[in-house]
Formats: structure tokens, sequence, C-alpha cells
């Protein structure tokens, strides 16, 4: 039975593609936009851009407001409790180096940060340079057969030393969500700080950030349907006022001389510099498109999709999961096949997906795997483009089998 | 330049495939041709980084040509690397050292194979192919 996505023609990007003969498939990677996105970024800039928290002037005034009413809407859409938590950062990546430098001073040698086998290298470098940097050890909590992280180890590596956990949410391969309340709960216990990356995660539902009770959480813009450039990072309040300033530049300070200065707390002292105004606010257009859809709606669809993502890839011989993908995407490799040659042939074909190792090397080498082939749903997929998927997959099959 | 004759035949076989899928095929059957490596000669050495698949580049210098070998775990890679090491071996040094490979492979119909999002590695090859020739005394050399 076919399934469309009714939100599909929000999406232009998505109608270019097909247009184009491109079947897109690696939402995971980045997403494409809402038209009222787009609306957003055009209007911000025709109608005459400022900048932010600088100017008394009426253009600056507005660009102000609509920056701070996009900080409103994150805090709503992440239940954060008070928008002075949402720190913007110009990526992911960015709001993790901003902890690990931030934080640095809360360690000393010896100190245990721990971290997962799935992380992504955005969830592990910025603490293995931390730990090398001041002698720290990285403890790596194990997986388990279907790719969560194994509880019962967990239990015996997160201990006294633990100074800090950093885990995913969803992980960006193995598509499954981490039991993270149990697991930010043993971290609590020892007084451990709590960072969840919650990249691929907050694209999926909505979730409470006052109940899952970490101190960090982080995510990115660009894969919730908003512009890229933006990165968000929401910490309990508590847990903000313990970083240290790390980047230093305009607005991000109370009062300097020539030697000496005091800067802001959170969120602008951490927001050295101008910021991506334009994005911002266009991200607060995303977040009000999505808070107009029917959540249970968007859920149904996405889950349908996957299954039928899950059904098809079980039909084929040679197919082998990796893990047990649970919402949003499937990564998987095929026996005897390379997924170099699996990936260049789907291209050949207009298909969009992901291959290679995703950006988690340890992950993929812990499975005695190179790379693999990952195919992500957006809510504007459809069951078409799974069709054009799988016969593209069974050609490619059957020229390489 | 004249062409070499492996480089001919390559050309008149790949300008008469018109589809992906008969393109796929004739290079599957091309990377069919590559003499194998020893286990000796896939080591970390010979490597070529920067690849989805693991690839190994060996260089050998021969009077005046270098002579090249070359090995890859994904199929159609190997297809690539033999049309490569069939418009580079046999040509001499001074040649080499001018040609324009990224347009032999638009000659193919294969540039895209080039592109700077392609993790395929055959870039990442041709760079280790200039750093090999520019620096002779890393090369092992017969004769």
């Amino acid at each position: 039975m076919s399934l469309t996505s009714p939100w599909r023609t929000d999406f232009p990007g998505i109608l270019a593609l097909e247009a184009e003969g491109q079947t897109y498939l690696d939402s995971a990677a980045t997403a494409q936009k809402p038209q009222a996105m787009l609306d957003a970024l055009l209007g911000y800039y025709a109608g005459g851009a400022a900048n932010v928290h600088r100017a008394q002037h009426l253009p600056g005034e507005r660009a102000t407001r609509a920056f701070e009413a996009t900080r409103e809407k994150v805090a709503q859409w992440l239940n954060a409790g008070d928008s002075e938590q949402i720190v913007f950062t110009r990526s992911a990546t960015e709001a993790f180096n901003l902890l690990a430098y931030g934080l640095e001073n809360e360690f000393q040698a010896g100190d245990e940060l721990v971290i997962s086998a799935l992380e992504h290298h955005a969830n592990l470098l910025p603490w293995q340079q931390l730990a090398l940097r001041r002698g720290l050890k990285l403890v790596v909590l194990p997986l388990d057969s279907s790719g969560l992280i194994d509880l019962n180890q967990a239990v015996q590596l997160i201990g006294p030393r633990t100074k800090l956990l950093a885990l995913s949410q969803l992980s960006n391969v193995l598509g499954c969500w981490q039991p993270l309340s149990q697991l930010l709960a043993l971290g609590r216990a020892q007084g451990a700080l709590t960072v969840v990356d919650g990249t691929q995660g907050v694209v999926h539902g909505r979730h409470d950030l006052q109940a899952l009770g970490c101190d960090f959480y982080i995510c990115s813009s660009h894969k919730l349907y908003g512009p890229d450039g933006v990165g968000l990072l929401y910490g309990r309040a508590e847990a903000l006022q313990r970083l240290k300033h790390w980047q230093f530049g305009g607005e991000m300070l109370l009062h300097t001389d020539f030697y000496n200065a005091s800067f802001r707390a959170a969120p602008l002292g951490f927001e050295a510099g101008t910021p991506p105004i334009a994005a911002v606010i266009a991200l607060g257009a995303s977040l009000d498109y999505l808070a107009g859809l029917d959540a249970c709606a968007v859920a149904a669809h996405e889950s349908t999709l996957h299954n039928k993502l899950l059904a098809g890839l079980s039909l084929r011989p040679g197919v082998r999961l990796l893990g047990d993908p649970r919402v949003a995407l499937a990564s998987f490799v095929v026996e005897g096949v390379h997924n170099a040659d699996l990936a260049q042939l789907l291209t050949e074909q207009g298909i969009a997906v992901r291959a290679g190792h995703h950006c988690a090397m340890p992950l993929l080498h812990s499975l005695g795997l190179s790379g693999a082939i990952r195919v992500s749903l957006g809510l504007y997929n459809d069951s078409a483009d799974l069709e054009r998927f799988f016969a593209a997959l069974d050609r490619a099959l059957e020229l390489l089998q | 330049m004249s062409l070499p004759v492996n480089a001919q035949q390559a050309l008149s076989a790949f300008n008469q495939c018109p589809g992906w899928e008969q393109r796929a095929r004739l290079l599957m059957q091309w990377g069919e041709r590559l003499e194998p490596l020893s286990e000796a000669e896939r080591g970390e050495a010979n490597r070529v980084h920067g690849c989805e698949s693991r690839v190994w580049l060996v260089a050998e210098r021969q009077g005046q040509c270098w002579q090249f070998r070359a090995a890859s775990e994904a199929r159609l890679l190997r297809g690539l690397l033999a049309l490569l090491l069939a418009r580079v071996n046999g040509v001499p040094n001074e040649e080499l050292a001018q040609l324009d490979l990224p347009a032999w492979f638009s000659q193919l119909g294969l540039e895209r194979q080039l592109s700077p999002s392609r993790s395929n590695g055959l870039q990442a090859v041709l760079v280790r192919m200039q750093q090999l020739i520019q620096a002779p005394a890393q090369g092992s050399t017969s004769h």
C-alpha cells in the first residue's frame, strides 16, 4: 500500500531534487527545509539586515527581537524552562568544543570522562583531546548485540572517578534510542556532569529536557529542518555557571580595559562575535512550522515508513542490518559486496544515501566493518522514495553479486 | 602525445557504451585486468589513504618510464585504477609529468568519479602518483 507524505509539498528542496531525478534519503546528514524557513531567511535580508544586541536603531531592535524570539521558541520546543539556558553556537560540533574547553578546569589528572562506543566523532574527539591535554582517562561504554549501551557494564564502569558522562540519545548509525534515563541516573549518582548528544534524537518526537535531567543537551538546527550554521546548547542553570568563557570578542563582555575584562553570563557570554542572525531567525520559522504539525501524524508516518524500509531490506538476501534500528534510519551492508561499490551504483541511479563510516569510525571498526550504507528518512519522504531506492538496490546487487 | 594501445582500446570501449549499467559492467571487466599485488606489496608503505576502500599503489621505474601497479578492495575502483594504469604505463617520464589525467577520465565519460565530494579515492590515487614521480628516490627501482 502506498504511503504519501502530506507535508512533502511544504519542502521545495525535496520537490526540486525529485524533479532532477534524485531520491533524497540522507536526512540524518542534513534535512530539506520548509518554505516557511526560506521565506523567513529572505524576509530578514530583504527587509533590512542589522546586527543584534548592539544598536539602538529600529532595524537593530527588530533583528534582536526576532533573534531572541527564536531563543524562546527553542526553549519551548525543548521544555528548557528558561530561554537564558539556550546558547546559540555555529554548529553542534562547536557546542561540544565549547563544553570541552569551558569545563576543562573542572577536571584533574586521573579523572574519568565516560562516553559510549557509538558516539559520533563530534562527541568523541573534543573529550579525547581534553583527556590528552589534562591527563584524564577516557572510558568507553560498550554496546550489547542490539546496539544499545550495555547497562550492566555501564554500572561497573561509571564510578566515583567519573566526572563527566557524554552520551548520544539516538545513534546516527544504529538508529535506536539509548536507555538514557538509567545511564544519566548512574552518572548523577556519582556527581558527574551529564551531556546528551541530541543531534539525531531532537528530530524525532519532542523531548522534555527538564524531565530528562541532563546538565547539557546539544543539537543542530540543520537536521531539524532549519538552516545550517546554528548549533544549540542547552544547559541547566547551575551547570551553565560552571562553564569558563572560551571564545573572546565582541558582545560577550561586561567591561574591559586594555589588560583585564569581565564577562557576561550565559547565554550571551558564550556568543562572542556576530552570531548567525539570519539563520537563527529562520530556525524560529522552522520551529513554528513544526509546532503547527500534528505530532502524532508525523510520528505515525515516520514509523510506518521506517517499517517499510526494514521490511524491504529484510527481503533482500545477503543484507545485514547494523544493530536493531527502531527509528528514522537503517544502516546495512551486503555480504560479498563492498559498500563503496554499492554506493557508487546507487549514486548512478540518483539515490542519495550515505555511505562510509558515518563519522563514527571506532564504532564501524568495532563491528568489523570499514563502512556501511545508511538510508535515513525525513517527514517528507514517502513510499515512492523507498520503491525507487529498492529498485535501484536490486539493479545494483544484480550487477555486483 | 600518442595514446598507449591499452588507452586507445579503453577509449573506444567506453565511448561506445552509453548507459550506466553497461559502463559499470565494463568498469568491472577492466578491473579484472589488474595484475594482483603480493601480500607484501599490499602493505602500509603502498597504501593510499583517503579512499573508502583500501587502495595500494606500487611504482617501479623501468628505464625511461614509470610502471605502476595498483589494487583495491572495491570492484568499480579497480576498474578506474585499470583505466588510469592504461593511460600512464609505458609513457616516457617527461610526458607523464605533463599528462592531464582528469582530462583522460573526462574523455572516458567518467569525470564525475573525480568530483570533490566523491570519496572513492581516485583523486587521492592521482595525488599519490604525482608524489611518487616527483620524488623518484622513494620509489623502488628495477634495472
